[in-house]
């Protein structure tokens, strides 16, 4: 359920609206349910709308665990 | 594509699913219920249960708004564009559901009515300013995470008073529906089916977007009411795979809680703002029929009075619809994993993507036609 | 031509006129649009004789014929239009068959009021796309249909063309253990042209593929002569032309994502509305199928090619009687490359 993808901030074009970017597309947006966004943040984008912030530092940290898990498992595999 | 690409990585899902089958028990049953569509999908498109022990089997939950859609509202959908005229602009995912008698909105356009696919509630709004001597509906669906959208742009239509837009709103909630699934009897006569669903649903992959909303705390009450364990997950495949190991290791240190695999984007509390303008523009329904659920309490949303001049139900005296499914259709119990797919009678043969006869296989998140678009070769395999 | 044209009391307004019915009626009105539009464009002898056929020299040998209608929308996209599509789309038919494109003819159905600016860049695009691929346009058809009856215009072309001695070419060739190959990068031509539809409105940049593969063909039969089986991969994109010759051949397919190419600007479009690339349609691009044993040298000719320059090995056939298109995700699953049922439409779940 619920399309929804991770896009960057290019440009704030007033309170309620801004142009992300994702892989060079851009599109513009209504930032109406989330205050105080800067260009570069990124956010998660639902029909039109940016639904949250999306934090750099917990994608980070997931990864880092989903890393760790699978190096383990991969360590582990004999050969 | 930064924040999708690195959660795709073919490399570490092998290591993760490695480490997946190191830690199960083998005495142990793994069954985990996907509550979303958008986790289907991911398994289904990047063919994750390839990857797992057989010890864990995934079941595909209800979490797919158009699928639990009932064929009575999109009737009256269906006879409201036809009947007053109007202008009605729905996301695409709507136009090849069947209502009654395989009726669609695709059909009805066909046939001459207006219908108009958007991507999004500000673009059917901006339709109605364009044309100002048109009525435009918009046919709104979806969980917790479309919901905000259009209570924006009810509030961005009486701000400037619009008088030819309004909202046909089939919002559902989705806390109520996981509920009504903990709460199936399991002590009914169809004690075998029963044993086959919900019920032995050991854990559950909670929502990704709609946890963007609502938060994590929305879901306590499955570990403390139910005692199954709950974990969000992004909808990336190795969003879905980790949080399978989350799973795995709760339920083998016998744990019951709600962890957060979707950091990244998903807090404790939600969306506060969103969370608010949601209750500024809707209250809660008493009652509201989800296809294959059934009547289910305080699991809908219905526009608040003040905004009833943007309310399609009430300005076009909307008729509640009761429509019947197709007899030989599994919709329901598919919905709630008492049947997979491939169990019910019709799939595969009289109900295909095609011509589909029940909402599960339109979607592309929905069970039936995530199952038969990318796993079908399963089946053919083993016949 | 001077003398002919003093007949005609003001010359057409490219400008500012329009389509008018009288313009579809086989009076003056339409061998004035002919001859000051089409003609002007197209120039050539056969068109110059303006008979209502052309005669044409054919060589001796197979000969191919293939017809396509074209309708798009919008007209104008990045990367192209409907006038160029029209040439490339029938050149590229008649190419699969591993043949050499001779002659096109071209059909119009305009709606009254049409620009006729629109038309004129249409039609010079046709003619461009023509003198580039080195096909006349040979004979054509003008018809005007009342206003809100059409989209603007509707182009129907036909081509004929000769294949090369030794080639077989047909989507019942593929055999297990052939090679299939992709000439570049997928789903360009229809993220184009949705990109810009009403309501859809997003800044990608992304241009139609739309090209004339002929000499991309050529190339390759001269280099393998027993290619099995070319398609495009033109409406429900590669996935639709795979399972065409799976059916056809009575064959399966097994793909590896990772190879397949998708540039980033298609793949995120796809990401926004929930579409697969897969099944986009493409303009410029084909599929080949050959003997493995014939593969590099394929690879080779095609990376030659300034059209296939991104040419990549996607997969081989395999025995299955199911016809299955099978793919082994980036992932390290495997799903199915399913038919595409109806048209993909963008979703939000």
């Amino acid at each position: 359920m619920c399309l929804a993808i991770p896009a960057q901030v290019t440009e704030l074009i007033d309170p309620e609206h801004a142009v992300v970017d994702m892989g060079g597309v851009r599109k513009t947006i209504s930032t109406a349910l989330v205050d105080d966004l800067q260009i570069g943040d990124y956010v998660i984008v639902h029909v039109g709308y940016a639904l949250n912030r999306l934090d750099p530092e917990e994608a980070a940290e997931t990864l880092r665990l989903i890393a760790e898990f699978s190096e383990m498992a991969n360590d582990e595999i004999p050969g | 594509m930064k924040y999708l690409d690195e959660f795709r990585d073919g490399r570490l899902a092998q290591g993760l699913a490695a480490r997946i089958r190191r830690e199960i028990e083998p005495d142990r049953r793994y069954a985990l219920m996907e509550f979303c569509g958008g986790h289907t999908h991911a398994i289904c498109r990047y063919g994750i249960e390839d990857l797992l022990p057989a010890e864990v089997r995934l079941i595909h939950g209800p979490g797919c708004p158009v699928c639990v859609l009932p064929s009575g509202r999109l009737q009256a959908a269906i006879d409201l564009v036809e009947r007053e005229r109007v202008i009605l602009c729905s996301y695409g995912d709507l136009l090849r559901v069947p209502g009654a008698q395989g009726d669609t909105l695709l059909k009805a356009k066909a046939r001459g009515a207006d219908v108009r696919m958007v991507y999004s509630v500000s673009d059917a709004l901006e339709i109605a300013r364009a044309q100002p001597d048109r009525s435009v509906v918009f046919f709104a669906i979806g969980f917790e995470t479309t919901t905000p959208p259009t209570a924006v742009v009810l509030r961005q239509a009486r701000r400037e008073e619009l008088g030819n837009f309004s909202v046909y709103c089939n919002h559902v909630l989705t806390p109520p529906a996981l509920r009504a699934l903990l709460a199936t009897d399991f002590s009914s006569p169809h004690q075998e089916a029963a044993t086959r669903g919900a019920g032995v649903v050991n854990g559950f992959i909670g929502p990704a977007h709609v946890s963007t909303i609502i938060g994590t705390r929305a879901y306590e009450f499955v570990a403390t009411e139910y005692r199954r364990p709950l974990v969000i997950a992004g909808f990336e495949p190795l969003d879905v795979l980790q949080s399978i190991l989350m799973l795995v290791r709760q339920l083998n240190a016998g744990e019951v809680r709600v962890e957060n695999e979707y950091t990244r984007a998903v807090g404790a509390e939600g969306n506060r703002k969103a969370q608010q303008l949601m209750e500024e523009v809707f209250e809660i329904r008493p009652s509201f029929e989800w296809r294959g659920l059934g009547e289910l309490p305080n699991s809908a949303l219905a526009i608040r009075p003040e905004f009833a001049d943007w309310d399609a139900e009430r300005r076009f005296a909307v008729p509640a619809i009761q429509a019947s499914d197709h007899k030989a259709c599994a919709c329901g119990e598919v919905l709630r994993g008492v049947k997979r797919p491939e169990e019910c009678k019709v799939f595969a043969t009289a109900c295909t993507p095609d011509h589909p006869l029940g909402s599960c296989m339109v979607s592309a998140e929905g069970a039936c036609a995530a199952h038969y678009h990318y796993g079908r070769f399963r089946q053919a395999v083993a016949s | 031509m001077s003398s002919r044209r003093e007949a005609y009391a003001r010359k057409l307004d490219l400008a500012r006129g329009c389509v008018e019915i009288g313009h579809g009626g086989g009076g003056r009105a339409m061998a004035q649009l002919i001859e000051e539009l089409f003609l002007a464009a197209f120039d050539n002898d056969w068109l110059r004789a303006q008979d209502d056929c052309a005669r044409l020299t054919v060589p001796t040998g197979r000969l191919v014929m293939a017809t396509d209608s074209h309708v798009v929308s919008p007209l104008f996209f990045p990367g192209g239009d409907i006038g160029c599509l029209s040439v490339h789309g029938t050149l590229n038919d008649v190419a699969m068959a591993g043949a050499r494109p001779l002659y096109l003819a071209a059909g119009f159905i305009l709606e009254e009021g049409f620009p006729l600016a629109d038309l004129k860049r249409i039609v010079e695009s046709m003619a461009r796309a023509a003198r580039d691929a080195e096909v006349p346009i040979v004979t054509g058809d003008t018809k005007v249909v009342e206003r809100g009856k059409g989209d603007g215009v509707f182009i129907t072309t036909t081509g004929i063309g000769v294949i090369p001695a030794g080639v077989d070419i047909s989507a019942n060739r593929a055999r297990p253990g052939d090679a299939v190959l992709l000439s570049g990068s997928l789903g360009e031509h229809g993220m184009a042209v949705l990109a810009q539809r009403e309501n859809l409105s997003f800044d990608a940049p992304i241009e139609s593929d739309s090209a004339a593969l002929h000499g991309l063909v050529a190339t390759m039969v001269t280099a393998v002569p027993d290619i099995h089986c070319l398609r495009d991969p033109t409406r429900g994109g590669l996935s639709s032309a795979l399972n065409e010759i799976a059916r056809q051949s009575g064959v399966g397919m097994r793909l590896r994502e990772a190879a397949i190419p998708v540039k980033e600007p298609v793949r995120a479009l796809c990401e926004f509305l929930g579409l697969d690339p897969l099944y986009v349609a493409n303009e410029g691009k084909l599929l080949a199928i050959c003997p493995a044993e014939a593969a590099d040298t394929l690879l080779a000719a095609m990376r030659a090619h300034p059209l296939g320059r991104e040419a990549t090995l996607i997969g081989e056939v395999v025995a299955d009687p199911h016809g299955f298109v099978e793919m082994e995700t980036v992932f390290g699953g495997r799903r199915l490359v399913d038919w595409l049922s109806g048209e993909q439409l963008p979703r939000i779940c």
